[in-house]
């Protein structure tokens, strides 16, 4: 495991960050040759996934269903969370931010790429090899009304992944089950009791119990406040800020609602069909946002204390619906919907270019609000002109593969130069 | 309110009772506002709050339903109320129209999309199919569909998401209603799409001077749409005025836990989230005297036990004739600039602070 990280560090060095300048691109390779160390500081990262990919086949009507096409839905996604941290997955429905928490908790099993938990890589595990694996990933859901078994007590539905992995003589799990009721802050002599009996609030905190009995390391919370009314909004993430406080768990946190997730996760990932087209720390994000689709997702949020000051920012107006992810569009899968698209967006797909010391983007013309760059950046580094066209003159970046994690060293795009940590 | 034209819809003191096996819901109590033309009103309140109810009652949904409705709800100088299933039936769709949250459940999978539409038109128009579809597809085109003369033909199963809220829209304005009620309209979309939907409505009504109530749980669409704010606790109306006013001074204790227990965009990351503690009450029981006391943090600050025992009137506060409250506090105003404020956003309660100390 140790060899692995270190390569993987290796390779994840700043390569060839320069765009047509020639002393840009000098200036990236030496950057590259020092580029060794990694970039998570202080925690080691406990789960790692990289060039993960998920295709679920297409299938045609009548007697033979043949396979006609494939749902893109997760295409090349690479992040790392670090150990007792969070990483906020965020995008519109369809983006396939659901499909990887279901990937990493193995629900589905991944079409490509690598999800290493604790270094040993778990997307070909078989079902034998996983069951000492949901130990330690455990899933908190959406809607907490279908999520519990209607038939089932609290007491045994808490209780049953302690029966199931044989953690526990059958008379200690009763005692185990009040002690979780009480930390999520239910009353624990309700254990006997249905889940109707519950509201919405208390039911999904009765599916944090259970996913918190097996004192997992890595909990994927996928929209797990999203169906709650907003007051009871509140007490579920706090609860959640608690529990990671207090039990050191990771969380990946999967939510459609910015503010929430930037509250919650200290770093964040922006998915748009199926990739992530920025990934940072919570001010990269939240305050200096270099991709189009993070400006207008931030631009739409209805903002409270902006209207209520009268200091509104305009509004970004994406036009359309997102494509589907069957035939998304060539090059740029965001290009149909961005206001800055030009030719080069639909011949190439952008690179993830780290830009900062923690934040990368997927843009051919990443800047500032307003401070989009004429030329795309990116042209050298695909070996093309600044219309996507072949450069028989530049010689192309062969390693532009995504590597999870951060460098430590990036392209400087304010000081067009190399930016160190 | 203080205005001298007569409002386009008045609303006092409606009740909307169910009596069922338990015992009789009172879902919605003593509600009393009105509305003018060309403004939005925004009513905020959670699950259970009785703001779905209160419209359904505006458009005479509950009839034929063992609903108990009492007060009155004036449209145009006419009772609502007091009219016969079929005069409100020529009504509907006409003079009041109404957007629901889930437009994939609200539109009838079997017809296409231009049928529903132009349905509408002709129940109030006595016109022919042809004319009906061509101004379904004008009404497609101006929400914003495109390619609207082939879209027509499509079923809403077709259609995304926010088309099939822009298809609600289209087909809720078609007859160019002066009153639209929007439940939840963006609840079910992404924040992209809801932002093109609520530029949609704002445009749409300036363009037909149409009043428009917006239900909704979220403050943020409330701040960016709405003219007055009404927020709705247990069936009752607990504070009622300007949108600004109620977001920048608010007044009550329930409205102050609305609005701490969201984060916003630019907030401390490291501050907790303040949580209305509790669940909402239920209707069959509510508490006695002011139902938000039992989750009501302030509640010490009245003397005596007039929270548990008396209802407070909504009457206006410390802050002008328009805005009304219902609560006993005797000086909200302070309690939300000292205690409220600095905690749910300290940079604004920093910078309220020094021109206070100047005013003085």
């Amino acid at each position: 495991m140790k060899d692995e990280m270190s390569d993987e560090s290796a390779n994840a060095g700043m390569v060839g960050m320069a765009h047509e300048m020639a002393d840009d691109r000098a200036l990236a390779a030496r950057a590259a040759g020092h580029g060794a160390a990694v970039a998570m500081p202080g925690a080691k990262p406990i789960l790692e996934v990289d060039r993960l990919r998920m295709y679920f086949p297409v299938k045609s009507p009548g007697l033979f269903r043949r396979t006609v096409g494939q749902v893109q839905a997760v295409d090349g996604v690479s992040f790392q969370v670090a150990e007792a941290t969070s990483l906020g997955l965020v995008g519109e429905s369809g983006c396939g931010k659901s499909t990887t928490g279901r990937l990493i908790t193995r629900l589905y099993k991944p079409t490509g790429g690598a999800i290493r938990f604790e270094g040993q890589d778990i997307a070909d595990a078989k079902p034998a090899e996983l069951k000492p694996l949901r130990r330690e990933i455990q899933m908190i859901f959406q809607d907490p009304y279908t999520s519990l078994n209607p038939r089932q007590t609290v007491g045994s539905i808490v209780g049953a992944p302690l029966a199931i992995h044989k953690v526990l003589p059958k008379d200690k799990i009763l005692p185990r089950v009040q002690e979780l009721l009480e930390i999520v802050g239910l009353n624990p002599e309700h254990y006997n009791r249905y889940p109707h009996e519950f509201s919405g609030g208390q039911r999904q905190r009765i599916g944090i119990a259970r996913a918190l009995t097996l004192q997992p390391k890595l909990l994927v919370a996928d929209e797990p406040v999203s169906a709650l009314d907003v007051s009871i909004q509140a007490q579920v993430i706090n609860l959640l800020q608690d529990i990671q406080n207090e039990f050191g768990v990771a969380f990946l946190f999967i939510a459609h609602d910015l503010a929430i997730v930037r509250h919650f996760c200290p770093e964040i990932a922006v998915m748009y069909l199926g990739k992530i087209v920025e990934i940072g720390d919570r001010d990269s994000i939240y305050s200096n946002a270099h991709h189009p689709y993070t400006q207008a997702l931030l631009s739409a949020v209805p903002d409270v204390k902006q209207a209520a000051s009268g200091s509104r920012i305009e509004r970004i107006r994406l036009q359309g619906d997102v494509p589907s992810p069957i035939e998304p569009p060539s090059g740029c899968r965001f290009r149909t919907r961005c206001p800055i698209a030009q030719e080069i967006c639909a011949r190439h797909e952008p690179p993830l270019l780290q830009i900062g010391k923690r934040h990368k983007v997927a843009c051919h013309f990443p800047g500032r609000l307003g401070q989009a760059p004429r030329e795309p950046l990116t042209a050298g580094l695909l070996g093309v002109d600044s219309e996507g066209r072949p450069d028989p003159g530049a010689s192309p970046s062969t390693d532009l593969v995504e590597q999870p994690g951060y460098a430590d060293t990036w392209f400087d795009l304010d000081n067009k130069s190399i930016g160190r940590a | 309110m203080g205005s001298a034209a007569a409002p386009l819809l008045s609303v006092r003191e409606l009740e909307v009772h169910f009596p069922t096996s338990d015992g009789l819901v009172k879902a919605v109590n003593g509600l009393t506002f009105d509305l003018e033309a060309g403004k939005t009103l925004g009513i905020v309140g959670e699950s259970g709050s009785g703001k779905s109810v209160s419209s359904m009652a505006i458009m005479g949904l509950h009839r034929g339903t063992n609903a108990k409705i009492s007060g009155e709800i004036v449209l145009d100088g006419v009772n609502l109320l007091d009219i016969s299933a079929e005069e409100m039936r020529k009504k509907r769709g006409r003079e009041v129209s109404m957007i629901f949250q889930d437009p994939l459940s609200a539109m009838h999978p079997y017809y296409t999309v231009g049928n529903q539409i132009a349905e509408a038109y002709r129940v109030h128009n006595d016109v022919s199919k042809k004319v009906a579809k061509q101004r379904a597809v004008e009404m497609l085109e101006r929400v914003g569909i495109p390619n609207p003369d082939k879209r027509v033909n499509d079923y809403p199963h077709q259609f995304s998401g926010g088309m099939r809220q822009r298809a609600m829209i289209a087909m809720g304005l078609i007859n160019d209603p002066n009153l639209l009620i929007a439940d939840e309209p963006t609840t079910a979309l992404d924040v992209t799409v809801q932002a093109q939907i609520l530029d949609l409505l704002q445009d749409l009504q300036r363009e037909f001077n149409s009043a428009v109530i917006i239900i909704t749980h979220d403050l943020g669409v409330v701040a960016e749409m709405a003219d007055d704010v009404l927020v709705m606790y247990a069936g009752r109306a607990v504070e009622h005025g300007p949108c600004k006013e109620i977001l920048t001074h608010p007044e009550m204790p329930y409205t102050w836990g609305l609005l701490s227990s969201v984060p916003d965009l630019t907030g401390d990351t490291e501050a907790r989230l303040i949580p209305i503690p509790g669940n909402p009450p239920s209707l069959l029981n509510p508490p006695p005297g002011c139902p938000f006391h039992p989750r009501c943090a302030h509640r010490d600050k009245v003397p005596g036990d007039l929270c548990r025992t008396e209802l407070p009137l909504l009457v206006p506060g410390q802050r002008g004739e328009t805005h009304t409250k219902r609560c006993h506090l005797p000086n909200p105003d302070a309690i939300y600039a000292t205690e409220v404020l600095p905690e749910i956003a300290p940079d604004l309660a920093a910078g309220a602070a020094p021109t206070r100390a100047e005013e003085l």
